[in-house]
């Protein structure tokens, strides 16, 4: 009874200060059913990514009509932190490790969903209180909201009135951080190999330090599989793909080398083996 | 030089924003049109500049075949990406394909709304500043449609499908979130001194002294993460041709392409006008000129041709450094990024802060506290001398130990007064009585097999 008694003052105060102008309200009704459906696409997208891609549409959304409200600095700062940095850092996850259809329904743990449900309905009975608690402020309006400019009137806000709890949440960040930082360090065990220690080992080994020769150019067999030539004259086995030689997949020089056509006299040197096993064989 | 800094930055608080009032929606309309003619006739013009420039850096003419100067280079590759066929790869997320190259140049189209160009001009008997629109955080909503503008790259690399895209994709979004760090840090000194976030009120507090001068630290970070900011090289990690082909474009072409060259060339202008406006005096008239007639210069439409000269005179840089420098390695490139822009920049921030605290809150002679910040300066200059240099290692006395071929594994020849051991070929030679100068055998080919490159 008193909460539909809170709701109904509220709506009267709403009604009393709110005067929307048409573009304001033109910009709602396109930017709601946009964020509507945006955040539709949340819980109903198949692809972890464009579930992040809603979530972001609703964000800049968001930010746009904080700035229709005369808010411009939250509006940009949801921009900046969150769409460019905090989802972008999401999105980036998603793309590296490639989140699947089939992990996203998968439920590991049954307790999740009730913890999960507990969580999302003392959410909710938060918000609902915070609504209602509005009833017992009165509008000031925007102008009087603004007053000496609006980043201003947020920092004096911020740093002024709630400047202890500023400071709490700024040690529970930093606390955060250094447990992210302490939970992903790796003792270092063996010394850090870098290019330097690379092209040592390299050196040591004996191994060839030039890059190793290309594959036999010819006139006639521009081909992968026929060794090059070295200044000698001699055929390069190691410039064939190790690959093709393991696959027995390479052709000799003498089986390309003045090979003529007789009856064309041109083209190129057809294979003598299957590579693909698609084509055809002499 | 300090002193005239903060005697302008108490007249830059009052001295107010520019005035929109009077603007009707037709003025608007004019500049919002007029903003995106120039940004696309100033991309048609970066081009052949930069391949022009280029060109002269290398001792080569570059372009010089279509029009006078080549001038219609640009519009003739503009036209042939036009033209080419447009590909969809089978393996690509059709819409955000689609969407990516268009969210980059939406992206890189925004900024320019909030760059002063000029002061009040009559336009059409209405006074108007030559500036679309201004707000109290403008410079923020710049770095917002900057973060904005990643996704078209992020989202262009991932929607390929490819791994060469999506390589580029990941290293992009490190990059620019790495970089904007540093650029924000660079960005509040000059918040802190000008007492404002809006850009016309902080090219208004620039009347007495650019900020690049008394800002010089924040300014140099500006510079290098603007670089880094838009991907250029020696920051063009995201399209690193040698490693990724072309990067997150790697999968496309024609319009799509072409979408995305114009975002990135959108970008280097939009940089390079926010170091104008923040550090260079904005449309302000460089020292002699602004002294000519009592300022007659900062009037009127001529203030439109100094931003338009320190703007090209930025590009001019960016082009300079590409003909300069070679590309770091990524692991470089991130560590400088976090272990030195951005502890350079907060220490930075953290300085201006404490100078400008101290003058509000305590009641202190500005010469005392300039004596005080050149003393500071000074001790710190002399502690450097006090750090001790690193010694290079001693070296090892080569005299009189034997000659190894081999030292650390390297073929290595013999120091002063070492001697080459015996050579055992030749004795061998000589064992067997033949001449000395024989035909070497083919090349030895290592028989064991190798991985490639």
């Amino acid at each position: 009874m008193t909460t539909m008694l809170h709701a109904g003052s509220v709506l009267a105060g709403i009604a009393e200060a709110g005067r929307t102008t048409t573009g304001e309200e033109v910009l709602f009704w396109i930017l709601a059913p946009v964020m509507v459906l945006a955040a539709l696409g949340l819980i109903f997208a198949r692809r972890t990514v464009y579930a992040a891609l809603s979530v972001i549409l609703v964000m800049v959304s968001l930010a746009v009509l904080y700035v229709a409200q005369e808010a411009p600095f939250l509006g940009i700062v949801q921009v900046i932190v969150y769409t460019g940095a905090v989802m972008m850092l999401f999105l980036f996850v998603l793309m590296l490790v490639g989140v699947d259809v089939a992990d996203t329904f998968a439920d590991t743990l049954g307790a999740h969903r009730w913890v999960a449900a507990l969580f999302g309905i003392g959410l909710g009975a938060v918000l609902i209180s915070v609504v209602l608690r509005a009833a017992d402020i009165a509008p000031q309006g925007l102008t009087a909201a603004n007053e000496g400019g609006n980043p201003s009137g947020v920092a004096r806000i911020i740093f002024g009135d709630y400047v202890i709890t500023l400071q709490v949440v700024g040690i529970l960040l930093i606390t955060a951080a250094v447990g992210a930082i302490v939970l992903t360090h790796k003792e270092r065990l063996v010394a850090k190999v870098g290019q330097r220690e690379r092209a040592d080992a390299r050196i040591a080994a004996g191994e060839v330090l030039t890059p190793l020769p290309a594959p036999g150019v010819y006139a006639r067999s521009n081909a992968m599989d026929v060794p090059a030539l070295g200044p000698d004259g001699r055929p390069l086995e190691h410039s064939v793909s190790r690959v093709l030689r393991i696959r027995g997949q390479q052709r000799s020089v003498a089986e390309v080398h003045a090979h003529l056509d007789p009856g064309t006299g041109t083209g190129s040197t057809p294979p003598e083996r299957t590579i693909t096993g698609e084509e055809q064989v002499r | 030089m300090t002193g005239v800094l903060l005697a302008a930055e108490g007249a830059a608080a009052s001295s107010g924003a520019a005035d929109f009032s009077n603007d009707t929606w037709w003025i608007v309309l004019i500049k919002a049109v007029g903003i995106i003619v120039f940004l696309l006739l100033s991309v048609l013009m970066a081009i052949w500049f930069e391949r022009k420039v280029v060109g002269r850096m290398q001792i080569r003419p570059g372009p010089n075949v279509h029009g006078p100067f080549g001038l219609f280079q640009a519009m003739a590759d503009a036209m042939k990406l036009l033209f080419k066929e447009d590909i969809m790869v089978s393996t690509a997320h059709r819409l955000v394909y689609v969407v990516a190259p268009i969210i980059s140049v939406f992206c890189s189209l925004l900024v320019f709304a909030v760059i002063p160009i000029g002061p009040a001009v009559t336009m059409f008997g209405v006074t108007t500043p030559l500036q679309l629109t201004d707000f109290p955080v403008a410079v923020l909503y710049i770095l917002a449609a900057a973060a904005l503008g990643v996704y078209g790259i992020v989202l262009g690399g991932w929607s390929s499908g490819t791994t060469y895209p999506l390589l580029g994709a990941v290293r992009s979004t490190a990059q620019v979130i790495s970089y904007e760090l540093g650029m924000g840090l660079s960005l509040v000194s000059v918040f802190i001194l000008a007492g404002s976030m809006s850009t016309s009120e902080i090219v208004s507090s620039q009347t007495q002294i650019w900020w690049f001068l008394p800002l010089l630290p924040a300014f140099v970070l500006y510079i290098i993460s603007m670089v880094g900011e838009t991907n250029r090289l020696p920051f063009d990690l995201p399209e690193a041709e040698g490693e990724l082909v072309s990067g997150y474009m790697t999968e496309y072409s024609s319009m799509k392409f072409a979408w995305f060259f114009l975002a990135e060339y959108i970008n280097m202008l939009n940089v390079s006008a926010v170091a104008t406006t923040l550090f260079l005096g904005g449309w302000r008239a460089p020292w002699p000129l602004s002294a000519i007639g009592d300022g007659v210069l900062n009037t009127g439409w001529w203030p439109a041709l100094w931003f338009l000269v320190k703007l090209w005179a930025l590009m001019f840089f960016f082009v300079w450094v590409r003909g300069t420098l070679v590309r770091f390695r990524y692991d470089q490139f991130m560590k400088f990024g976090w272990k030195v822009l951005i502890p350079v920049g907060l220490a930075w921030v953290v300085a201006v802060t404490a100078v400008q605290g101290v003058r509000q809150f305590v009641d202190v002679d500005l010469t005392t506290l300039l004596w005080v910040l050149a003393g500071i300066a000074a001790v710190a200059t002399a502690a450097t001398f006090l750090i001790p240099e690193k010694q290079p290692e001693p070296e090892p006395a080569p005299a009189d130990e034997p000659f190894d071929a081999f030292a650390g594994g390297y073929p290595v020849p013999p120091l002063p007064g070492q001697t080459l051991p015996p050579s055992p070929r030749k004795a061998r030679l000589r064992a067997q009585g033949e001449p000395t100068a024989t035909l070497e055998a083919a090349p030895s080919i290592p028989t064991e097999e190798e991985p490639r490159g």
